[in-house]
């Protein structure tokens, strides 16, 4: 996951192709080289478009007969043939939106600790630990997530919460250990490095001219980071943000594994179990006949797969931003 | 109150930088600090407002007396020491993301030096005195990055004026300037040495001509020769300093 | 002695001292709350994440045996047997994906940096931007419409489909980024000395990146040996020796998750012991590789 990090910030790093040599002519060898290559690439392409557009033939069916109300239809029905991912659309939102409320200040907190405060020695381990982090495969997290997770919250942790913070609608109803908490906490375990990552990378990019400006006027530790260094990376932590957030949206495994994978009455708790668009996928595939029902679980992944094109996108124009109105500072 | 360094050592890791030395700055004057490139001028002007140990690895000995006070003392902050000794660098440094009203307000502002009202007036007379209020004050709240770069490094003048310290240090701030705003931010010294002591570190031996009171030669981390401008151009004591005034090496 | 001379002097008048003294106390309560603050948060985010990891692995050696690489699992919970097969399939589909993932994606990366310009180029970019950031069961998808209901079976073959073109973008980034390192004087000379374009790329610049290149492959493999969601419905697994990619195939992953969620302690047990010995050949993999191109790395 760092590759594909440090790749989506480099993708926005000017390229040029090096060298402007006049070419010797266009020789067999050459073209026959030059042809292999563009054939790879062309195959590539269709692959690319191709993924596209068999989503998009394969939930045809349902496209054109619930149409929008694909989106907001409740029930998810094989048996009377009525599909709906409302649900399912919202045990992805919340799941995310809970990983990314608690991911986004402990991973700043982490960031800036390891850019700002991290004495000499610890930088090593620090950094070699959040890249061992990011290639544990997410069926680990959902291992730990169903074995360890889940039964503690089960046990301990859901009737804590609903002893202390039970007034709240988040915290009261059945407790069952796995559910959208569960799928939450997992979540924001997995996004973390995503993030520290991220504003790591972006935080050391101030120039320290900035930095020593602010100390020299008598600054504290934080107001640098606060004047000085925050400022500068606020749009591309953003940017980051916003890639953690493509993340979690789409995880599959970790989720499927924890959030229960039934519906809930529809209600604020956490505690409720439900599912998500990729965990519906998961699960659904196995019974789905063809016709409506294929086409149903297609579309789901067709929902996933325009949800992240859509938050990359956002991501990486957001950070082309940045490199743009600092004046080309590379990433 | 004069600025008395006494056995100051300095250190980038294992490699030492400034060898035992012993210095005076009378107040609102002028001193330049001259000599060849990597002769310590630079860490030693960062020396006087700790800003050297900011470098990871980096060690100072020795003390720095203001008023019989030792800024390294243990009982000293550094934080403090800035505020009453302030900075102007070699590149303009300008922070990019605020207007010009608020690079000049950012000292007085962190520090509780002003606010409301005595701020607005502290930022103008800051501006002024760095001989930049007529050309920004119907653009107070535009970005600071739309000056020019002489207007920016005087920018970056009223800012350490604003901070109210005592002593400012600049460590070769024309540099990157064309000529004539050289010459402006010369004749800025000139005036601000009237109420601050300036300490300026410049690779050029004109500008100390024109500027400084006194002048100080370092030599491969040592001051070699140290007196009135006129009397160090003029009559150099030493083989050295005469060799480096006369362009032998630099 | 003139440090004894200035202890004396009370510290009230030294020249040192803020100007407001109430402003300094918030300065500093705050500068020292948020250091507090950020030295919790990176307590919390390596402490939970390393007993994370220290808890499956604690629990994964447990189990651990010879019998695990070479026996099939008991059924029903029986004590005993292993993930034999599930090793193997893993490993076979990920030499599968390297063999579609790998010539793709090189050859996309040498378009890139070698030939790539104007707009078609940066489409190319941007749709290999596009695949990196998909969720990979969508992968999965396509291989199942495509590969898996024609054929009526689920097969190792569609899995190596599907994590083949996962491959994809990760082996052309790496890639991408080490030809962009090696200096054009290289290229320069070739060609002054009357090599061809095609020799210059095959014979002169490959070589000189590949180091980096094999660092990008052989990451790029276990990033795909941890994958599981693309392979549900397409190697879908199995619990028998296999080496017919058009018949289910096991995976390590897939075996895994499926004793996960099993009712059984022993099967759940055999799941730690599998995701240590995921952990492991993934890591050993990385490590593996660096040391043998020659090193970290690492930018600060």
């Amino acid at each position: 996951m760092q590759q594909q990090l440090s790749a989506s910030l480099a993708s926005l790093r000017e390229r040029s192709v090096g060298w402007s040599i006049a070419r010797s002519g266009k020789r067999p060898a050459d073209l026959l080289f030059r042809g292999i290559t563009m054939l790879f690439v062309l195959i590539v392409l269709a692959l690319v478009i191709g993924v596209a557009l068999v989503l998009v033939i394969n939930s045809w069916p349902t496209i054109s007969t619930f149409g929008f109300s694909f989106l907001t239809n409740q029930a998810f029905d094989p048996v009377h043939n009525t599909y709906g991912v409302l649900p399912a659309i919202f045990g992805t939102l919340v799941t995310s939106a809970f990983a990314l409320l608690f991911a986004i200040p402990l991973g700043l907190g982490a960031s800036i600790f390891v850019v700002d405060f991290c004495p000499r020695p610890l930088r090593v381990p620090l950094a070699f630990f959040s890249d061992l982090l990011a290639a544990v495969p997410s069926v680990i997290f959902g291992l730990f997530g169903f074995l360890v997770l889940a039964p503690w919250l089960q046990l301990t942790g859901e009737p804590w919460l609903n002893k202390h913070l039970g007034f709240l609608p988040f915290f009261q109803g059945q407790m069952q250990g796995v559910g959208l908490l569960a799928a939450g906490m997992i979540l924001t375990i997995m996004v973390l490095p995503l993030i520290v990552a991220v504003s790591r990378e972006v935080m050391l990019t101030v120039p320290g001219a900035q930095r020593e400006a602010l100390l020299a006027l008598g600054a504290t530790r934080w107001e640098v980071i606060r004047y000085a260094v925050l400022p500068f990376s606020r749009i591309g932590i953003l940017g980051g943000i916003i890639l953690a957030l493509g993340r979690a949206l789409g995880e599959t495994m970790a989720v499927t594994m924890v959030i229960g994978n039934q519906a809930s009455r529809p209600g604020l708790s956490l505690f409720n179990t439900g599912y998500s668009l990729s965990s519906v996928i998961a699960n659904q595939f196995g019974e789905a006949t063809p016709g409506l029902f294929l086409s149903a679980v297609i579309e789901a992944g067709l929902i996933v797969f325009l949800i992240t094109f859509i938050t990359n996108f956002l991501a990486r124009w957001l950070i082309s931003r940045l490199t743009r109105r600092t004046g080309g500072t590379h990433l | 109150m004069p600025l008395t360094v006494q056995h100051l050592d300095a250190w980038y890791g294992s490699k030492q930088a400034l060898y035992d030395i012993n210095l005076s700055f009378e107040p609102k004057s002028v001193t330049a600090l001259i000599g060849p490139s990597g002769c310590g001028k630079s860490t030693f002007v960062r020396c006087l407002n700790r800003m050297h140990e900011e470098i990871p690895g980096a060690r100072v000995s020795g003390e720095v007396l203001v008023d019989g006070f030792n800024m390294y003392a243990s009982t000293a902050k550094a934080r403090y020491v800035r505020q009453y000794v302030g900075m102007v660098f070699q590149q303009s440094n300008v922070l990019p993301g605020r207007s010009i009203f608020d690079n000049v307000a950012i000292g007085p502002r962190l520090n509780g030096l002003a606010s409301g009202s005595s701020l607005q007036e502290l930022v103008e007379r800051s501006l002024r005195r760095a001989a930049l209020w007529d050309e920004v004050k119907d653009k107070l709240n535009a970005p600071a990055t739309q000056l020019s770069g002489g207007q920016q490094q005087r920018l970056c003048i009223a800012r350490a004026v604003a901070n109210q310290p005592q002593i400012i240090l600049m460590d070769e701030p024309c540099s990157a300037l064309d000529p004539i705003s050289t010459l402006q931010i010369e004749e800025l010294i000139r005036q601000l040495s009237e109420s601050f002591t300036i300490i300026l570190v410049t690779h050029n031996m004109q500008q100390a001509g024109r500027t400084a009171d006194r002048t100080v030669f370092f030599l491969n981390g040592r001051v070699i020769e140290e007196g009135v401008t006129s009397e160090l151009f003029s009559h150099p004591r030493k083989k050295e300093t005469e060799e480096y005034i006369s362009g032998r090496f630099g | 002695m003139s440090t004894a001379l200035h202890t004396e002097k009370q510290t009230d008048t030294s020249p040192f001292r803020p100007r407001s003294p109430v402003r300094e106390m918030q300065r500093q309560t705050v500068n020292m709350l948020v250091i507090a603050l950020c030295v919790l948060c990176v307590l919390f985010v390596v402490g939970v994440l390393i007993y994370l990891i220290v808890y499956v692995l604690k629990q994964g050696i447990a189990y651990l045996n010879l019998d695990f690489f070479t026996k099939l699992p008991r059924p029903n919970g029986e004590t005993g047997g292993g993930m034999g097969e599930a090793i193997q399939g893993t490993l076979i589909l990920v030499g599968l994906a390297a063999l579609i993932g790998v010539p793709l994606g090189l050859f996309t990366a040498i378009y890139l940096a070698e030939f790539g310009r104007g707009r078609f180029a940066l489409a190319v970019r941007f749709l290999v931007d596009l695949l990196n950031g998909v969720p990979t069961i969508i992968f999965g998808l396509f291989a199942w419409v495509l590969i898996v209901i024609p054929q009526q079976t689920f097969s190792g073959l569609s899995g190596g489909v599907a994590l083949g073109i996962i491959m994809i973008p990760i082996v052309a980034r790496t890639a991408e980024d080490v030809l962009h390192l090696v200096p054009n004087e290289l290229r320069e000379a070739s060609l002054a000395l009357g090599a061809t374009e095609a020799h210059t790329i095959v014979r002169v610049v490959l070589p000189a990146a590949l180091n980096g290149i094999i660092t990008g492959i052989v990451l790029a493999m276990a990033r795909v040996a941890g994958e599981t969601a693309p392979l549900l419905m397409t190697a879908f697994g199995t619990t028998f020796w296999s080496t017919d990619v058009t018949q289910p195939m096991d995976a390590l992953t897939l075996r895994i998750y499926n004793f996960t969620l099993s009712p059984y302690p022993e099967q759940i047990n055999q799941a730690f012991t599998g995701s240590f010995v995921l952990i492991m050949l993934i890591v050993l993999a990385s490590f593996a590789v660096r040391w043998a191109t020659g090193g970290f790395k690492r930018r600060f």
